[in-house]
């Protein structure tokens, strides 16, 4: 168990996924996310397990809608534009209780954008994303580690409560190579009554979203939030650096948070007390510890590989009590520490 | 005296809510009594699409999974990937399985999946209201081809059935319409056909089914059952397009 | 000797089965069932073989066929 072994972060997730019981995967191909899908059409048969490549993501993601209402652990990974293509599917899982895991590898946009790492889709992944009032369960690792951890968890959590889970990840953390630690083979998979498949002995099982009574709907409707605020009272994850005595907070996940560290660390240097609020789960948003901080802080600086999205939910978590600022770069530019230091000295110089 | 003929066990004893004269429902009982006369209700995943068909889970007294428009064949895919011992099919109308999920069922059948289609053509969109479909017959009024289907505007016909046959993991085609007993009962030894080749373990197998839609036609059951005949038909010939035979 | 039984509250009228009765003994009902439909019925038991062309073409499977 102690071992560790240099892996390349898409490999690491399509490991920890064959680890979780995942035996099924169907994707279609799109940079910077390839090497999840070829980890996995080389790894999954050795285990029984069947790799299959669609002819578009829109088909990938209602195989695993069959996958998975045929009671399987079943993943699916894309990149941005790809995600977009699946979104009606993801509407159609979440409307029809089917849990599943979704990997978004994230690129710079819109549109085609570039295959360069960025955080563009925060919004679309926090926000169910497809049609329909729904919620993704969305977990974003900043390190090959955690995005072992967080994939492992991610199918006992979509079986939990039924319904898909996100891996929000980027271009960074998927080409990166760090040392992991993998967790044991999970043998234990769930029983599923209400999937479909050989029915002998039970009633007839119907997996659907469609529901077109008003009242049937709006009482399905019903269920499901409450569902969600059980995994927003559950299921919040977050992780704090250097906060316990900083006037000044950044908010930052993923990739970009492993940057804010860097630039926290040089700020410590020069005496400025600064500290780092890392949501894991980006939705449900850590709401508490931002809450929990502003009394001690002056302002929160919302750092993102975007035009600042996540930065709404800082400001839904403390309202007005304190300035909200962005700083990130677009496209696929990755920013440098030196940068987000220069921006914290300017914000720090601005508040006194 | 004794019953011969009655409602099959494996449709559920409820009213449909298809219009008066639409052939629906005769196929789904078609559906229902060859699963019923092959014992294999049991292990039976249906996949019901979007259109009028698409509440067919209401009916059908085994299991379904209800997918998307055109997505029927690929959530028929990763149920049959996950349990390749049951009898999968997936039950569209042309509006679903000849415009937007044109991919979705190509690839189907290029892959070979060892499925079943139930396609019914009628050559129009039904649930939403009587729209053009691609497979709406040139000169043919709909509500979004007012004036008749304009070739030079909207192209012409497609015929899926002779696609799907051209793709090698296609091991059966065939073309029939409901306009007779004769035919019925022939529809009925093609479904029939289709599923044991997908219990035998072979390839992909299409039924289309040549139906009627009174109510977007704008016509009496019995008179659309003649137009069927006389115009669909003309463009779709019934008949067998590909034998098991034939795979090489 | 044959016999039908129709579920009139199931029927719509489509008249179907009445075009498929090689005896021309089914015709529709002059009355209606709680939808609006005039269903429709045997004229004639005597006559009826229980060929059950009637059930082959009814789309709301809403007839027996005794034989």
């Amino acid at each position: 168990m102690t071992t560790k072994v240099l892996m390349k972060g898409s490999e690491a997730i399509a490991e920890a996924a064959i680890l979780s019981g995942c035996r099924y995967f169907f994707g279609y191909p799109i940079t910077p996310q390839n090497e999840i899908p070829e980890y996995l059409a080389k790894h999954l048969p050795k285990v029984g397990g069947t790799f299959l490549q669609a002819e578009s993501e829109i088909s990938a993601i209602y195989m695993v809608l069959g996958g998975a209402a045929a009671g399987a652990r079943v993943m699916t990974s894309s990149s941005s534009p790809g995600i977009s293509l699946k979104q009606e599917g993801i509407s159609y899982m979440a409307g029809a209780e089917t849990p599943c895991v979704i990997v978004n590898i994230m690129r710079g946009g819109p549109g085609l954008g570039a295959i360069q790492g960025a955080q563009p889709d925060y919004w679309q992944a926090t926000r169910g994303g497809g049609h329909g009032d729904y919620r993704l369960l969305v977990l974003a690792p900043a390190t090959v580690q955690e995005a072992v951890d967080l994939t492992y968890q991610a199918f006992d959590l979509a079986d939990k409560y039924r319904n898909p889970v996100m891996i929000l990840g980027d271009g960074i953390l998927a080409q990166i190579m760090e040392p992991v630690e993998l967790p044991e083979a999970n043998n234990q998979l769930p029983d599923k009554a209400w999937a479909v498949g050989k029915n002998e002995n039970r009633p007839r099982n119907i997996v659907s979203s469609s529901y077109p009574k008003v009242d049937e709907l709006e009482k399905v409707s019903i269920r499901l939030h409450e569902r969600y605020a059980q995994i927003k009272k559950n299921e919040v994850r977050w992780d704090s650096y250097l906060t316990d005595d900083a006037e000044y907070v950044i908010a930052s996940y993923g990739s970009a948070a492993r940057i804010a560290k860097a630039a926290i660390k040089m700020a410590r240097a020069e005496g400025i007390k600064v500290g780092l609020i890392r949501p894991i789960s980006v939705w449900p948003f850590p709401t508490e510890p931002f809450q929990n901080i502003v009394p001690q802080t002056k302002f929160f600086l919302s750092f993102e590989m975007c035009t600042g999205q996540m930065i709404d939910d800082v400001r839904l978590a403390i309202g007005n009590e304190r300035p909200v600022y962005h700083y990130g770069r677009l496209g696929g530019v990755i920013p440098l520490p030196e940068e987000l230091l220069a921006k914290i000295k300017e914000l720090v110089k601005e508040a006194k | 005296m004794d019953k011969v003929s009655s409602f099959p066990k494996t449709l559920v004893d409820v009213p449909m809510h298809y219009c008066p004269g639409c052939t629906h429902g005769i196929i789904h009982r078609l559906v229902a009594e060859v699963i019923e006369e092959m014992e294999i209700a049991f292990k039976t995943v249906g996949i019901a699409s979007v259109g009028c068909s698409c509440f067919c889970y209401d009916y059908f007294n085994f299991d379904v999974v209800a997918s998307a428009h055109g997505r029927a064949p690929a959530t028929a895919t990763g149920v049959k990937r996950v349990h390749p011992e049951c009898l999968v099919f997936t039950y569209q109308g042309d509006g679903d399985l000849a415009a937007i999920g044109t991919a979705e069922i190509i690839h189907a059948a290029v892959r070979g999946e060892k499925i079943s289609v139930i396609f019914v053509n009628n050559g129009i969109y039904g649930m939403t209201g009587g729209q053009m479909a691609p497979t709406t017959l040139p000169e043919m009024k709909a509500t979004t081809s007012p004036y008749g289907r304009s070739t030079a505007l909207t192209g012409y016909p497609i015929k899926m059935t002779e696609m799907l046959a051209l793709q090698d993991g296609c091991v059966y085609a065939e073309r029939t319409k409901i306009s007779s007993v004769a035919t019925i009962n022939k529809t009925k030894k093609a479904i029939r056909k289709s599923f044991e080749l997908q219990i035998a373990g072979k390839g992909f197998s299409v039924v289309e089914i040549l139906s009627t839609c009174p109510t977007n036609w704008g016509m009496e059951p019995l008179e659309s059952i003649k137009w069927m005949e006389e115009n669909l038909e003309t463009y779709y010939p019934v008949g067998l397009i590909k034998d098991e035979k034939e795979v090489k | 000797m044959g016999l039908i039984k129709i579920r009139e509250e199931r029927c719509k009228g489509c008249t179907l089965c009445i075009n498929a009765c090689p005896k021309k003994i089914i015709a529709l009902a002059p009355y209606v069932n709680s939808k609006g439909y005039n269903p429709a019925t045997l004229t004639d038991e005597k006559a009826c073989t229980g060929c059950g062309f009637c059930y082959a073409f009814c789309p709301d499977i809403c007839i027996e066929v005794y034989r």
